[in-house]
């Protein structure tokens, strides 16, 4: 099994989320597609693992630091957004333009 | 070409499509749910490359708690359930698509020029060594990143706790 496969497929999902994040309007739209950026490196890691045979498992060890970073990465962005709702009554991110030049 | 490689094609494909689906689709928790098959999808190609230990975490953290998380913020920002057309920038979609085709286009063209090998499919599992060099090699990691889940846990709790500054003494 070649390892081509799989890393057209990982910088695919990369840009997919790159679309995401740009397109999508809700906040909450941006922390999935941010997810699927997370979860594109997470395969590489995993592939690149696999492919150099690794006996200190490195790639699977970072990719489960990924993993945790990532969920205390979405607890922190939901409160902000679920903050910036109290107080602007939208989650919608063109509307938060008070640092925009 | 092996039952494997046909399997794995396979897996890409479907993993491609669900992740097209949740940044397309114009309902909100049907992109939660495709992230759900797009993470599913991601377990089981871990597994094929026999890491299965992160492929159960990644159930576990992944569909386990984030979706979790991700519908709750989902129905307290109140976005409308249905199919909602106002959720995308339409003005946006055409630079977003140039953007991420070139940065697909730029990706694959070093990583084919550079990455040419087959991937070693081990037999057998490979968690408790995964755990012995969490524990010994990783150590330090491991507990730092203990702090930083502690921390992120402190500070969702006192950022979406209610009028935090307005609290009286008495109130608590």
């Amino acid at each position: 099994m070649s390892i081509q496969p799989l890393l057209i497929a990982a910088a695919a999902l990369f840009s997919i989320g790159i679309y995401g994040i740009l397109v999508r309007r809700n906040a909450v739209m941006v922390l999935l597609s941010i997810e699927l950026i997370l979860n594109s490196v997470n395969i590489n890691f995993v592939a690149f693992n696999a492919m150099l045979s690794d006996v200190f498992l490195n790639g699977q060890i970072f990719s489960i630091f990924i993993i945790t970073i990532a969920a205390a990465e979405v607890g922190i962005g939901l409160a902000i957004v679920l903050m910036l709702f109290r107080n602007r009554e939208t989650a919608n991110i063109n509307e938060f333009d008070l640092m925009k030049w | 070409m092996e039952a494997v490689d046909i399997f794995s094609y396979f897996l890409l494909l479907l993993l491609l499509l669900s992740g097209v689906k949740v940044v397309t689709t114009s309902n909100v928790i049907h992109a939660a749910i495709f992230l759900v098959f797009t993470l599913a999808t991601t377990a089981v190609l871990f597994i094929l490359l026999s890491a299965e230990f992160v492929a159960l975490v990644l159930i576990l953290v992944y569909i386990g708690a984030v979706i979790v998380l991700f519908l709750f913020g989902v129905m307290i920002t109140r976005a409308p359930l249905g199919p909602n057309a106002e959720l995308d920038n339409d003005q946006n979609k055409l630079l977003a698509a140039v953007i991420s085709l070139s940065i697909f286009g730029i990706f694959t063209y070093i990583l084919l020029q550079t990455f040419d090998s087959t991937v070693v499919i081990s037999e057998g599992t490979s968690t408790k060594l995964l755990g012995e060099i969490l524990l010994s090699r990783f150590v330090f990691p491991f507990e730092l990143v203990s702090f930083v889940l502690l921390g992120a846990l402190i500070g969702g709790i006192t950022l979406a706790r209610k009028d935090n500054a307005l609290m009286d003494e008495d109130q608590i």
